[in-house]
């Protein structure tokens, strides 16, 4: 079995990979693509089990958040069953669900995130007082004040010279060469699966 | 076909620098949060206390999937490790496939440490869909399941911030990498364990001696080389106006 699943995710990669070069695998790549897209939505229906499944456990358990535990499955099974017998698209679900219930609960948690941010900031040079701190808080001043909205307008030198300077220059640079760097990791990962040197599937 | 090629060049390389790696392994330069790891997984057994790994919501079908991969590679080290604890680690995702993967990869683990009993399949766990659905199921972990450190790694953005607060407030130790930028900067404010860029894909090499691991980062290593010669050499044709 596990031999099994490694020859086929291992046939299935190198055809997909090769889709992009021959035009001849182009077609195999789009069906193993659509399918792809298949199992990962049914993928999510067994996720949503699971959710069910770990919560379940929690209330059986008698765990001390067991009320939000049932909450969660309640709510869990209600937004399913109305986007299954409504449709999602339905004025009900739209207005009652998602803009009365998951956006302003993400917008709090966008809030909360801001807040958490900020927080951070001013807990790192007591957590970790070196050089690359104080650059990193220096630099995010320095960008906050170029970017900030003054009573008298922009703050002359911060607005039109160093904010530009630091993030189209330093910043940019520097982030492109972390993406580089993430993309040869992003390389070495996709060829150890396609390989069959990692093998996330199949068991041991 | 360049594309072709440097995959090509790449895998061939991968495999000969294996072999090559089997007969002289090379010393990994110190860096202080893989230190820091490998102390939190033989201190969370000695403690009998948890280890939650969040994976992240990197989808396997785009190019945040070869973070979910490299977050995989680390569980599987992670489940064999850690499967002599008293309590098992737990591992979140926040798609519903690497979810699955997740749950393989600690069986996996389990199995290969002849300790299928103690596994359980609730220890790979889909917290949410949505960052902050991801975030906030996976907040509640290091809250309530007796955490000694949670380690993130994948594909996280600003709300990885969310899950380190949250970490933090419940006395564990949090060691963090991500392949997003907002993730890593938002990591390296929340963290004295945070791991920049590459380092994401480093893990295994340092967790486990094994010479393919090793052939991967001087396989990338190769490849910085070239990358900075053609960008030095770009740049100077540039300059002397050749194009």
């Amino acid at each position: 079995m596990r031999i099994l699943a490694a020859i086929v995710a291992i046939a299935v990669g190198l055809l997909v990979l090769l889709g992009y070069f021959v035009p001849q695998a182009a077609v195999f790549q789009t069906l193993l693509l659509n399918w792809a897209i298949i199992f990962a939505a049914a993928a999510a229906l067994v996720g949503m089990f699971n959710l069910i499944n770990v919560h379940a456990e929690k209330i059986r358990k008698g765990d001390k958040n067991k009320l939000y535990s049932a909450v969660l499955i309640v709510g869990l099974i209600a937004a399913f069953l109305a986007a299954l017998i409504l449709k999602p698209q339905n004025a009900i679900v739209q207005t009652f669900l998602v803009n009365g219930i998951i956006v302003p609960v993400e917008a709090s948690l966008m809030a909360l995130l801001a807040i958490s941010l900020l927080y951070a900031a001013a807990r790192l040079l007591r957590r970790r007082a070196d050089l690359m701190s104080a650059v990193f808080v220096a630099v995010a001043a320095l960008l906050f004040l170029g970017s900030a909205t003054l009573p008298f307008g922009d703050m002359p030198l911060f607005g039109s010279l160093l904010r530009p300077y630091i993030s189209q220059v330093w910043a940019l640079g520097g982030a492109r060469g972390i993406l580089i760097g993430v993309g040869l990791g992003a390389l070495t990962a996709g060829l150890r699966v396609l390989l069959g040197v990692d093998r996330p599937y199949g068991g041991a | 076909m360049i594309a072709l090629t440097i995959i090509l060049v790449a895998a061939f390389l991968l495999l000969g620098l294996t072999l090559w790696k089997k007969r002289s392994p090379s010393p990994l330069r110190e860096i202080p949060a893989f230190d820091e790891m490998t102390r939190s997984l033989d201190l969370s057994v000695e403690d009998g206390k948890r280890l939650h790994l969040s994976l992240g919501r990197g989808d396997l079908l785009n190019s945040s999937g070869a973070s979910a991969l490299a977050g995989l590679a680390l569980l599987r080290s992670v489940a064999e490790r850690a499967s002599v604890g008293d309590k098992p680690p737990v591992a979140s995702s926040g798609d519903a496939a690497l979810g699955l993967l997740s749950q393989d990869t600690l069986r996996a683990g389990y199995q290969a440490a002849s300790a299928d009993d103690a596994h359980s399949q609730n220890q790979g766990r889909v917290t949410g869909l949505s960052p902050f659905s991801y975030a906030a199921g996976a907040m509640s972990i290091p809250q309530s399941e007796d955490v000694s450190t949670t380690m993130i790694f994948g594909h996280l953005g600003a709300e990885a911030a969310l899950l380190a607060d949250s970490v933090e407030r419940s006395g564990a130790n949090l060691i963090g990498a991500s392949d997003h930028l907002e993730g890593q900067a938002v990591l390296f404010a929340e963290t004295r364990n945070a791991l920049v860029g590459e380092e994401l894909f480093a893990a295994n090499a340092y967790l486990n001696a094994d010479p393919s691991h090793d052939a991967s980062l001087t396989l990338q290593d190769i490849f910085r080389w070239l990358i900075i010669l053609a960008l030095l050499g770009g740049s100077a044709a540039k300059f002397l106006g050749m194009f």
